[in-house]
């Protein structure tokens, strides 16, 4: 018990003291999280329209895991995830207005309609998908990892996976070559509780922060709900990583607040459970507190950038409907290089 | 009675090795369990061990000789009380005296053909641009001719880098990998723990990165537990990045039936993977096709699936010596041109298909030989207008008939030469069971260089 103990996020927070965060990180991250969270409203809202089809996952309650993370790595670091991406995408820097038209499969979206919500990538932004087999993004992202070591580029890949991914074996494929090659890889386990309908308690046996102890990978957990315990354990922990210390594990205990995706009515979980993670644990909302209360800004400042999120929000839903459909001819290309 | 000591088999597709060292000399006393000999396989050295008691009477192969068939008698033992005017009777049943290594008598017969004869110049095949390529060649197996390939594009490119079990330190569990190792060092020559989707998924994520992997599977057979990664992620993201995201990767391995492995260990997947858009599969036969199409495949900025054949790795053949020897992947080689009947087959089947053409042709029936090398494109042109001068196809496989190469080259036939065709296209295929592991079962279900000559000669209507 004593060894989970000191792998927990008290035990975190007692070695990495917080640094101060700067007013204008925060309110960085505040719009970031704020983009995602109005940006996948819409979503919902065009998928409602039947502008959008067949599958669409939403990242909306999870926003702090993604904006927080990323706020710990750097420029030509890459990054890998699942289906629930968009937020990921966001957050790497790509632009709204591409990954919404891909959500109406139009040419101006990121993959030219191609590949959909599942399925965008971005070789400038470092991002490399987007990957719609349960944990099959976890072997790739070791890969890039392992290019990282191997070119000697310095670069970390942040390979990011469900609690449902985790029990995929091929998850443990890769923590065994990341251990035993020690590559730069920050495997993040976002914990939303439910892989798809079936409740972690139900599906997952032990501690999933422990999951790669066996390997000697250490790991812990994180309030995933705060941008800044997110920021504080990945500051803590990408150094290392880029030292040539090999992989981590941080487990986001994170909350999803829509169903699995568009089509899920979430009959597994009751209403007040959802009611009581939005009212008291919403990353936004938390963040939004501590700023106004911290008087790094104030509420016209926080308004200021809500309407400009919901700007970029708006011209993206815009350009998503006006782009056009990808030509017939784009059926043919592609296929090999 | 002094009893043989026979040249043991001591892998499933070993017909022949070399006596590397005696390390008992006549007259030394042998317990069982004792080391008498190094013999070279074609995958290893390996130690052979006296089963039974006595002193050795003579050694009838020298150490150092090479190509000492299995079953060849290598020494006499004589028993306690026996002296050397024994020899002269002989020795007794060979099967009491084999050594303890693996089963001796059935490996070399149960090899799914007598090692075909490959011709070593092909019958009146016609001039291609390969030509000026074989003014110069050497005589290269077709695993020194691999391992050849993969050592010249790692020398000129940085990016490529060999991965897989065993690839490293046992260099090779075929020994494909031969020194890599050893010149390009562990950074570029990985051995992998035994975790297929794990590193075929790695070596897709760092193709995603610009590296050029050649990932070694031990067989293909283990690539099932990987096809997701082949498939969803290495074949599908080009298309589904809409072009941004390419992956130049090769894996490659052993395909299909080896001799005596059993179901798991001899199935061809040649079908399987041409199935899927976005790969390019192919399949060498010779040594020079291993190793011009090997280096196309590397620097093709393609996924590409690259099927191997366990048989022909220690196979012969003449390779050119010019580095710049790359063949073009998705064209067909003509190996035998005829005007009676076109024959297709790729892998150890061409040269099985070749025989059945030597054959035919002292029948009288002058068939057209096609190395297909590429699966997937495959050079339809090549073939269709084979078969306009010949009006007859006959498609080999050694994979299962059912939704295979053959039904393809019928649906080919149908849309593209059916005006041409004087006779139904015939499938010569792997029977539709499960490879049986019996040695008279085996050679039954896979097809043999008869099944050829037959299924031409119903095409010629003869």
């Amino acid at each position: 018990m004593a060894a989970s103990r000191r792998r927990s996020t008290k035990a975190l927070t007692d070695t990495a003291p917080a640094q101060a965060v700067s007013s204008e990180e925060l309110l960085h991250y505040y719009r970031e999280m704020l983009l995602i969270r109005r940006f996948e409203e819409k979503a919902g809202q065009l998928y409602g329209m039947g502008l959008i089809g067949g599958f669409c996952h939403l990242y909306i309650g999870q926003e702090a895991v993604v904006v927080g993370v990323q706020a710990a790595l750097k420029d030509g670091d890459s990054v890998i995830t699942s289906y629930r991406d968009h937020g990921h995408m966001l957050a790497c820097g790509m632009e709204a207005k591409g990954v919404m038209a891909e959500l109406t499969g139009r040419i101006g979206g990121y993959s030219k309609g191609k590949g959909g919500s599942m399925h965008m990538f971005s070789q400038e932004k470092n991002f490399f998908g987007g990957h719609g087999i349960v944990g099959g993004q976890v072997p790739l992202g070791t890969g890039l990892a392992f290019a990282h070591k191997y070119s000697n580029d310095g670069g970390v890949a942040a390979v990011y996976c469900g609690d449902g991914a985790i029990n995929q074996g091929q998850v443990y494929e890769s923590f065994n070559m990341a251990a035993l090659w020690k590559l730069p890889v920050l495997f993040i386990i976002e914990n939303n509780k439910y892989a798809m309908g079936t409740s972690q308690e139900r599906a997952s046996a032990g501690e999933l922060h422990q999951r790669g102890a066996a390997y000697g990978i250490p790991g812990y957990q994180v309030n995933g709900m705060d941008v800044l315990e997110v920021k504080a354990a990945a500051d803590q922990w990408v150094p290392h990583i880029r030292g040539g210390n090999g992989p981590v594990i941080l487990e986001m205990k994170t909350y999803r607040y829509r169903g699995h995706s568009m089509s899920d009515p979430a009959k597994y979980r009751t209403k007040e459970e959802v009611e009581k993670m939005r009212s008291e644990s919403d990353p936004i909302d938390q963040l939004k507190a501590k700023i106004l209360s911290g008087n790094h800004a104030d509420e016209d400042k926080l308004k200021e950038i809500d309407r400009e999120v919901k700007a970029i929000v708006t011209e993206s839903a815009e350009f998503a409907q006006q782009s056009p459909e990808p030509d017939p001819s784009e059926l043919w290309t592609d296929i090999l290089v | 009675m002094p009893i043989e000591v026979l040249m043991p088999a001591l892998s499933p597709t070993m017909t022949e090795g070399k006596l590397a060292k005696w390390l008992k000399k006549e007259g030394d006393q042998v317990k069982s369990g004792d080391v008498l000999a190094e013999i070279e396989t074609d995958k290893a050295t390996m130690e052979v061990e006296a089963v039974d008691e006595g002193r050795v009477g003579k050694i009838l192969i020298a150490e150092g000789t090479d190509n000492v068939a299995v079953n060849t008698p290598i020494a006499v033992l004589l028993e306690e009380g026996e002296d050397e005017s024994a020899l002269s009777k002989g020795g007794n049943a060979p099967t009491a005296a084999a050594p303890a290594a693996p089963a001796p008598a059935p490996v070399a017969e149960a090899a799914p053909a007598p090692a075909p004869t490959v011709p070593a110049a092909p019958v009146a095949a016609p001039a291609s641009d390969e030509d000026k390529f074989m003014a110069k060649t050497v005589k290269k197996t077709v695993r020194e001719a691999l391992r050849d390939a993969m050592a010249e594009e790692m020398r000129r490119d940085d990016k490529v880098f060999v991965m897989g079990e065993e690839v490293a330190q046992y260099q090779g569990a075929y020994k494909v990998t031969q020194g890599l190792l050893q010149e390009f060092g562990e950074r570029r020559v990985i051995d992998t723990p035994i975790t297929e989707i794990g590193f075929a998924g790695l070596g897709v994520g760092a193709a995603f990165k610009g590296l050029k992997p050649v990932v070694e599977f031990m067989t293909f057979n283990f690539a099932m537990q990987a096809i997701d990664h082949i498939i969803n992620s290495a074949a599908k993201t080009l298309y589904m990045s809409g072009g941004q995201m390419s992956n130049s990767i090769v894996f490659r391995g052993p395909n299909g039936a080896a001799a005596r492995v059993g179901a798991q260990h001899s199935q061809c997947y040649a079908s399987w993977y041409a199935h899927c858009p976005g790969l390019k599969v192919v399949s060498p036969w010779s040594a020079a096709d291993a190793k011009g199409l090997l280096k196309a495949a590397i620097r093709d900025a393609n996924p590409i699936v690259f099927l191997e054949n366990e048989i022909l790795y220690g196979q012969s053949f003449e390779v050119p010596e010019d580095e710049e020897f790359v063949l073009p992947i998705g064209k067909a080689k003509i190996e035998r041109a005829g005007k009676d009947v076109t024959i297709t087959a790729f892998s150890i089947m061409v040269g099985h298909a070749l025989a059945a053409a030597e054959i035919l042709a002292k029948e009288g029936i002058d068939a057209e030989v096609i190395n297909l090398r590429t699966i997937r494109p495959l050079d339809t042109e090549t073939i269709v207008n084979s078969v306009k001068k010949t009006n007859r196809l006959v498609s080999v496989e050694e994979g299962w008939p059912f939704a295979g190469i053959g039904s393809e080259m019928c649906a080919l036939m149908m849309e593209q030469a059916f005006d041409y065709l004087d006779a139904p296209v015939a499938r010569v295929a792997g029977l539709d069971v499960p490879m049986p592991y019996a040695a008279n079962l085996e050679k039954l279900a896979l097809p043999q260089v008869d099944h050829i000559v037959k299924a031409a000669k119903q095409a010629c209507y003869r």
